[in-house]
């Protein structure tokens, strides 16, 4: 039986020109000509096709703007299509953000009737599940004083109790498990499962792809407001993942895994001028996505103008956090204490395999002297560094597919022994 | 983390069947039943809704319900100063206190439940882009809202019918057809404007003076008699208005005992039935889309 479908539904927003300056006309009559002028047109999705069978967990990735959230509005009956048709079979609930609804003025207990009737239960059902509701928020002390008075916990807390009490026969998921502390995110997908397991519908929508392995049956890529793949979680996930590779959806935008430098652009001081980094496999290939289980190089290429100074090139690595996760210098004896002559140089730092953690790291570089301490050439946000785990058994995660936290994910050797028999006691 | 078996959700029958389809708005008469029978399933969400407003607007306020009766009851002090002291309008042996107040006590909550109910959709942004149920709810909870007010401000008025012994008879019962009229009336407006306001915040901004003239073009400072020598256009155009119709004839019911007055009583239903259903196209229309533009 199909619950949901889709049939060549395209969505079109209307961005309406800006009232341009042109020239001195009078700023109402620049209001009057956007107007009648006609908007740009935006096509969010374009022709989308698809059908989701009852008891379906259907995930929908792509990059920002793709149409995933379309998608999830049109199917929330938020916004209507331009075109198409949208059969739905069930009562949809989406949950697009916890805590809808609420009204700082009112009690806790008062808003869990108001938002239990915004997101759809009827009233004597709410009446019914509140307590419970209550027991699954843990803040029963609190239940009767205002939610402005609220930590951002509770608030979140109660939200999802709510959320986590309806019944829909068709779950609409945007993006909520993203909220919250880890304990949280648990029952979040805790939840999720149990709806899926009594035989409901699911349609997820999130960034975090190790969730949307765990969850859905089946997953629709997006590009562009067109679906670009449709098919078992592992095998959209890595066409996704051969996707981002690309560069398109890097944090940090428009740096890639090679930077260079002219001579009318020139990088350092009066002894050393940067010339090249990049980001480099083994096989000295130049890449900006690295498997989690191989060395990377960061390479630089830099002159020597003035000889007769020790130098060591550096490499600091930060994460998407901004934090620096870590800096190591060229200790290497060769040459260690060792004036460089003028000349072109190439150094590269090889960071071992299953070392760092997955996501997005981004590099600085420099070449400096060591005692008394100079910085030659020290360049911010030089190249990105992109590493995935392909989920294959012998990374540092084993057969673990969740969340992973940790700004570095070495994989270290451990020891267990039996110290005590149990058959003995 | 303990395990958590608090919630168990039962299996969904393969069977169960309730299809609905989605297509592009479009503008036809034979949407309007579906349109309806959707909002009376949202029947309890109406209700809670409503008495939330009522609620919150009295949870930090030191005269709680009192609020309803505080601005008909200035605004008849202020007024009696004004016409009774220093215009020296007539009206007809009526204590103009009594007579400002009856008329003033429907004014009130058609200009309250218009001005709260035009902001509702755009006051409710967040909502609107991250849930559904159907958009005219938020402006019929205001018309709620001001109806719930309207009866406070009712049991005062008649409260000072009873002290200043106006007869009563019978004809008092055609105040309900002529709230029933208002209140469609009412809807239909807040539905216009608070869909036109998505758009265009013109709207609320425009709110207060429409209002004022709105009001002075209503019979409620002074009788209805008192405009019969309005030059031709003039004439012709206030009579137009609806809430000629629903304030006169209220207070010629309720003050007067009198049978309404079924000639200008019949231009507020004609432009009453002809507005609500075009009204509630209209606004089902710009709902469409409205959270694109919000």
């Amino acid at each position: 039986m199909i619950d949901l479908r889709f049939d060549r539904v395209s969505k079109r927003y209307l961005i309406p020109h800006e009232a341009e300056n042109h020239g001195s006309s009078h700023p109402w009559m620049r209001k009057l000509r956007s107007l009648w002028r006609t908007p740009r047109e935006f096509w969010a999705v374009r022709e989308v096709s698809f059908e989701v069978k009852r008891g379906e967990a259907l995930g929908i990735i792509g990059h920002n703007g793709a149409g995933k959230s379309t998608i999830l509005k049109l199917l929330a009956s938020i916004t209507a299509p331009s075109a198409g048709e949208i059969t739905i079979n069930g009562r949809a609930a989406a949950l697009i953000e916890v805590g809808s609804g609420f009204h700082p003025e009112l009690t806790g207990r008062e808003n869990v009737y108001l938002s239990g009737s915004i997101l759809g239960m009827p009233r004597n059902e709410i009446g019914q599940k509140i307590e419970s509701i209550i027991d699954f928020a843990e803040i029963r002390e609190f239940i009767d004083i205002p939610v402005k008075r609220y930590s951002s916990g509770m608030y979140v807390r109660l939200g999802f109790a709510i959320a986590a009490h309806l019944e829909p026969e068709i779950l609409l998921l945007d993006e909520v498990l993203a909220v919250g502390d880890m304990a949280f995110q648990r029952k979040c997908l805790d939840r999720v499962r149990a709806l899926r397991q009594a035989g409901r519908t699911i349609v997820f929508i999130s960034h975090d792809l190790n969730a949307v392995e765990a969850l859905c049956d089946r997953v629709l890529l997006m590009q562009r407001g067109e679906v670009i793949a449709d098919g078992p979680p592992g095998e959209v996930i890595g066409q996704y993942k051969a996707l981002a590779t690309k560069g398109t959806t890097s944090p940090f935008s428009g740096i890639g895994a090679v930077r260079e430098w002219r001579d009318l652009d020139v990088r350092g001081d009066r002894v050393v001028r940067l010339r090249r980094v990049r980001v480099c496999g083994e096989d000295g290939a130049t890449m900006s996505a690295v498997d989690i289980r191989h060395p990377v190089g960061i390479e630089i290429t830099y002159d020597v103008l003035e000889g007769g100074h020790v130098l060591v090139p550096t490499v600091h690595f930060f994460n998407e956090a901004r934090l620096h996760v870590f800096g190591v210098l060229d200790l290497e004896p060769e040459w260690q204490g060792r004036p460089k002559s003028a000349g072109r140089y190439v150094s590269t730092a090889w960071i071992p395999g299953n070392f760092l953690a997955e996501g997005c790291m981004i590099v600085d570089t420099d070449v400096a002297t060591l005692a008394p301490f100079e910085a030659h050439a020290y360049e911010k946000d030089v190249v990105t560094v992109r590493v995935f785990d392909p989920m294959s058994v012998d990374s540092a995660r084993g057969e673990y597919t969740g969340p992973f936290p940790g700004v570095v994910r070495p994989l270290v050797r451990w020891n267990t022994y039996v110290s005590c028999d149990g058959s003995r006691t | 983390m303990p395990p958590d078996t608090s919630i168990v959700y039962t299996p969904r029958s393969e069977a169960s069947q309730s299809i609905r389809v989605i297509r592009p708005a479009s503008l036809s008469l034979t949407d309007l039943a579906g349109h309806v029978q959707s909002l009376t399933r949202h029947a309890g969400l109406i209700y809670t809704l409503s008495e939330h407003r009522i609620r919150v607007r009295y949870k930090q306020s030191m005269l709680g319900v009192t609020w309803a009766i505080v601005q008909p009851v200035a605004l008849m002090a202020m007024y009696t100063m004004i016409f009774s002291f220093v215009a020296h309008i007539q009206t007809n042996g009526i204590p103009y206190p009594i007579f400002v107040f009856t008329g003033l006590v429907p004014w009130t909550y058609f200009s309250t439940a218009l001005t709260a109910g035009t902001s509702a959709l755009v006051s409710h942004s967040n909502l609107i882009t991250k849930v559904y149920f159907p958009r005219e709810i938020l402006p019929l909870t205001y018309v709620i809202v001001g109806l719930f007010d309207f009866l406070i401000a009712s049991s005062l008025l008649a409260g000072l019918i009873l002290i200043s012994r106006v007869p009563v008879n019978a004809n008092i019962l055609y105040v309900l057809p002529v709230i029933a009229i208002m209140t469609m009336f009412v809807i239909a407006m807040v539905l216009i404007l608070s869909a036109t306001q998505v758009r265009f915040r013109d709207v609320g901004l425009g709110m207060p003076l429409l209002l004022q003239i709105w009001m002075f073009a209503t019979p409620i400072v002074y009788p209805l008699s008192a405009v019969a020598k309005l030059p031709r256009p003039l004439g012709w155009l206030y009579r137009v208005n609806p809430m000629v119709g629903m304030i006169e004839n209220f207070r010629r019911t309720v003050l007067q005992g009198m049978a309404p007055d079924f000639a200008i009583l019949c231009v507020s239903m004609v432009v009453t039935i002809v507005l609500l259903p075009v009204a509630y196209l209209y606004f089902k229309r710009v709902e469409s889309t409205a959270a694109d533009v919000i």
